[in-house]
């Protein structure tokens, strides 16, 4: 006992710390990760590998030499950022294309903010829009998985979005785009076998994660089960007015980006609300114009757009939905 | 199991020195008795230097609405009446006493008989109270016989008595509940005379299993009263968050407790209220639990009023080498001390040590927006925006976003990722904005 210290209370602190919090999602993208290199391979490590390294070294680079403030490298965000981009791509995908979409996610979407916690939208997502809009061939040459040392490369296929909005342009009901082709069938999109970005591979490792997130208590439920809950709706509702133009929703549910969005994109701190009722307005919102996108757009997927969208009204959001306050009964 | 139904947080309850027996600490040779041993106005010394007292003697008297007076804990001679530092290091008046022996008053009954009849009529027991010096020991010492007189308009339906203990490690009133289970109802059933009520409760948090046994198995015997147990969740001991557990009503923002018909008492001021009813004993004495990881000892103590906190430390092996923090009171919200030679007060609950790895601040960062801040402030405030609010100074806002609301109870900087120390921020905001509002309506 040499001195004392004096500070106000309180003097205890519980267990949480940023980079503890950011390492458990780190974690929780573990089983989706290990799938994605079981069945894309070499081109999978590469992606992760290259996607984390670019983004660490951009935060590194700009918080050195462009703004020399302290570097924040060490609270694992920058490498979430950097692992969710990655699954967020094709496992095709060239190794200069991801660095590009690092520098934008970091650079652009994180540090020109202010960085962490200061970004209105999820730096990982506007990587990959980016690179959706600049790279549209690369960004839809998706391989098709196959099992560690089956033939990988084999071909490469269109997405089973991709391939049902093809269908539908050409006039066909879905239901024979889905009986032409057996990878579209329920079991399969459970178990990874449809075609995608690395990261929409499987279902169950995706709920595997989330699992986790929920016993850490990193995130709540809220905002990923209203997600889900309004894409099961909605397409519900358009699936039973017309079953040969729109799809059914337990396939919306499965396939494309929706499962990676609303678990992992979506939650992300910064750019999502703070109040209960703010997560369900949010989770709404990304639902209605995911599957607005989906079965009304342009584009086959709608996940990424929607949760963009839905981030720039977070701090109007935050600034109506207030907690839940004491003693203001009516 | 009854609990709070917004926010609140889980720190692990540490009650180390829960089996730990009360024990009398040793009179002082030099008892140190603060005149502001309460909420409110300091008390004014009604002896002069080479007064003989005695044991339980009145030695200053109330100064205001809000005030409560001193008795001396120990006897002999007053040597001075002097401006000593507390536990602070801001100055106080102070009586100091250099003791002789252990003489008392011979008007206090020092008998251990429980007694349980209540004699005295509602308005004797609060003036009883008043001049044995009783005020609130769950931490705020408010003088307790304001709150046994409920203003005018509003009317008292329960009393509550507050046995939840939150804050870990103290371990005092889990002491007082089991080694004096008796007295403690009939301070109750005391309190619900001198209020006029039929219905009492003592809210005891799960973690006392022993203690709501035993206050169970006694509570039956007086009319009224009620063991609830509640939750094990900080701060399910606060005021509002404990009427709130209980009874289900919320305190109005602005409003105080009596607004939901509730009057709200500790463990330690019903002992105190029945030492002072039936034994005719002003409270000079507390009990006080010294504690923590590192420390050598575990112990809980009765002790005399005054007595200087650095004797009760050297007493239980000293100051531990590791320790980096001493505090008075709970790690939550008790004070970190600055000067260890400050006397016991009569709302003293602990001395508790930690280490630098419990207790040293970590470097602040960004704010990540999680929320944490938000889902654990019990009050429904937003911690994360006041910061920011009160760090830019817009007292307009912070009024409008009810910094004023805010209890103090820490659980926002206690579940901060990013370690931001949101009270901090929030309680000085607090206090600028409290005085604007005061300065407001004296404009009026």
């Amino acid at each position: 006992m040499e001195k004392l210290l004096v500070s106000p209370s309180p003097h205890i602190h519980g267990k949480d710390t940023t980079a503890k919090l950011m390492r458990d999602v780190l974690i929780a993208l573990l089983p989706v990760t290990a799938v994605s290199i079981w069945f894309y391979g070499l081109s999978a490590i590469k992606l992760v590998v290259v996607g984390v390294l670019s983004c660490i070294l951009v935060e590194y680079l700009i918080e050195k030499f462009l703004l020399k403030s302290k570097i924040t490298i060490c609270d694992c965000s920058a490498a979430v950022t950097g692992l969710l981009l990655a699954l967020n791509l094709p496992a095709a995908a060239p190794w200069w294309v991801i660095v590009i979409g690092s520098i934008v996610a970091i650079g652009i979407a994180k540090m020109t903010f202010g960085g962490l916690g200061q970004n209105l939208f999820n730096p990982a997502l506007v990587g990959r829009v980016f690179l959706l809009v600049s790279f549209p061939a690369i960004m839809a040459s998706w391989t098709a998985p196959a099992p560690w040392g089956g033939e990988v490369d084999a071909f490469t296929g269109a997405t089973p979005l991709g391939l049902i909005k093809e269908g539908l342009m050409s006039g066909k009901t879905v239901q024979e785009i889905i009986a032409a082709n057996p990878n579209l069938s329920t079991g399969q999109l459970l178990f990874a076998r449809a075609g995608g970005s690395a990261g929409e591979i499987s279902v169950v490792a995706l709920l595997l994660g989330f699992a986790w997130l929920l016993i850490r208590k990193v995130i709540k439920p809220t905002i990923p089960v209203t997600i889900l809950v309004t894409v099961a709706l909605f397409s519900g509702i358009l699936w039973l007015c017309n079953p040969a133009q729109f799809t059914d929703p337990i396939f919306n549910l499965c396939t494309g980006g929706v499962m990676l969005g609303a678990i992992f994109m979506a939650t992300d701190y910064v750019t999502s609300p703070m109040s209960t009722k703010g997560m369900i307005i949010f989770g709404v919102g990304i639902g209605i114009l995911t599957v607005l996108i989906r079965q009304f757009g342009s584009y086959p997927e709608g996940v990424s757009f929607a949760i963009l969208i839905m981030n720039a009204t977070v701090p109007l959001i935050n600034m109506y939905c207030l907690p839940k306050r004491f003693g203001r009964v009516k | 199991m009854k609990t709070f139904s917004i926010g609140g947080v889980h720190p692990n309850d540490n009650k180390i020195s829960a089996d730990a027996a009360i024990h009398d600490f040793d009179i002082p040779k030099v008892a140190y008795i603060s005149m502001a041993q309460h909420l409110g106005a300091p008390a004014e010394p009604i002896v002069a230097v080479g007064d003989k007292v005695k044991v339980g003697q009145q030695i200053a008297k109330p100064s205001g609405f809000i005030s409560a007076p001193v008795h001396s804990s120990v006897s002999g001679t007053v040597k001075a009446i002097d401006t000593i530092k507390d536990l602070a290091g801001n100055p106080c008046k102070a009586v100091i006493i250099d003791v002789e022996g252990d003489e008392w008053l011979e008007t206090i009954d020092r008998s251990e008989k429980i007694e349980s009849e209540i004699k005295l009529e509602p308005k004797e027991i609060v003036a009883k109270i008043a001049e044995c010096g009783v005020v609130g020991l769950g931490g705020a010492t408010f003088p307790t016989n304001v709150k046994l007189s409920p203003p005018p308009g509003k009317k008292a339906e329960f009393l509550i008595i507050n046995g939840a203990e939150c804050e870990p490690y103290l371990t005092s009133d889990y002491r007082l509940l089991i080694e004096k289970s008796e007295e403690v109802i009939i301070g109750a059933a005391i309190m619900m005379k001198a209020l006029g009520v039929t219905k009492g409760f003592i809210g005891i948090e799960e973690n006392k299993p022993e203690a709501i046994k035993k206050l169970s198995a006694i509570a039956p015997k007086y009319a009224g009263i009620e063991v609830v147990t509640l939750k094990k969740k900080y701060p399910q001991g606060g005021e509002k968050q404990l009427i709130k557990a209980v009874t289900g009503r919320e305190v109005p923002s602005k409003g105080l407790p009596i607004d939901t018909g509730s009057v709200v008492q500790n463990v330690g001021t019903a002992f105190a209220v029945y030492e002072a009813v039936q034994k005719n004993k002003p409270l000079f004495e507390g009990i006080m639990t010294v504690t923590g990881d590192c420390s050598s000892a575990q112990k809980n103590f009765r002790h005399r009023v005054g007595t200087p906190m650095s004797e009760i430390m050297a007493a239980c092996g000293g100051v531990p080498e590791d320790a980096a923090k001493v505090i008075s009171g709970g790690p939550m919200m008790g004070k970190a001390m600055a000067n260890l030679d400050a006397p016991t007060l009569k709302g003293t609950s602990s001395i508790l040590y930690l280490t630098a790895e419990q207790t040293k601040r970590k470097e602040e960062s960004n704010c990540i927006r999680c929320g944490k801040c938000v889902s654990a402030c019990p009050m429904g405030l937003e911690p994360y925006l006041l910061n920011k609010l009160g760090r830019a100074g817009r007292m307009d806002d912070l009024e409008a976003h009810f910094v004023y609301d805010c209890i103090e109870c820490g659980c926002c900087s206690y579940s901060c990722p990013a370690y931001i120390p949101l009270l901090d921020t929030i309680r000085l905001s607090k206090q600028r904005v409290m005085g604007i509002i005061r300065a407001r309506a004296a404009k009026k």
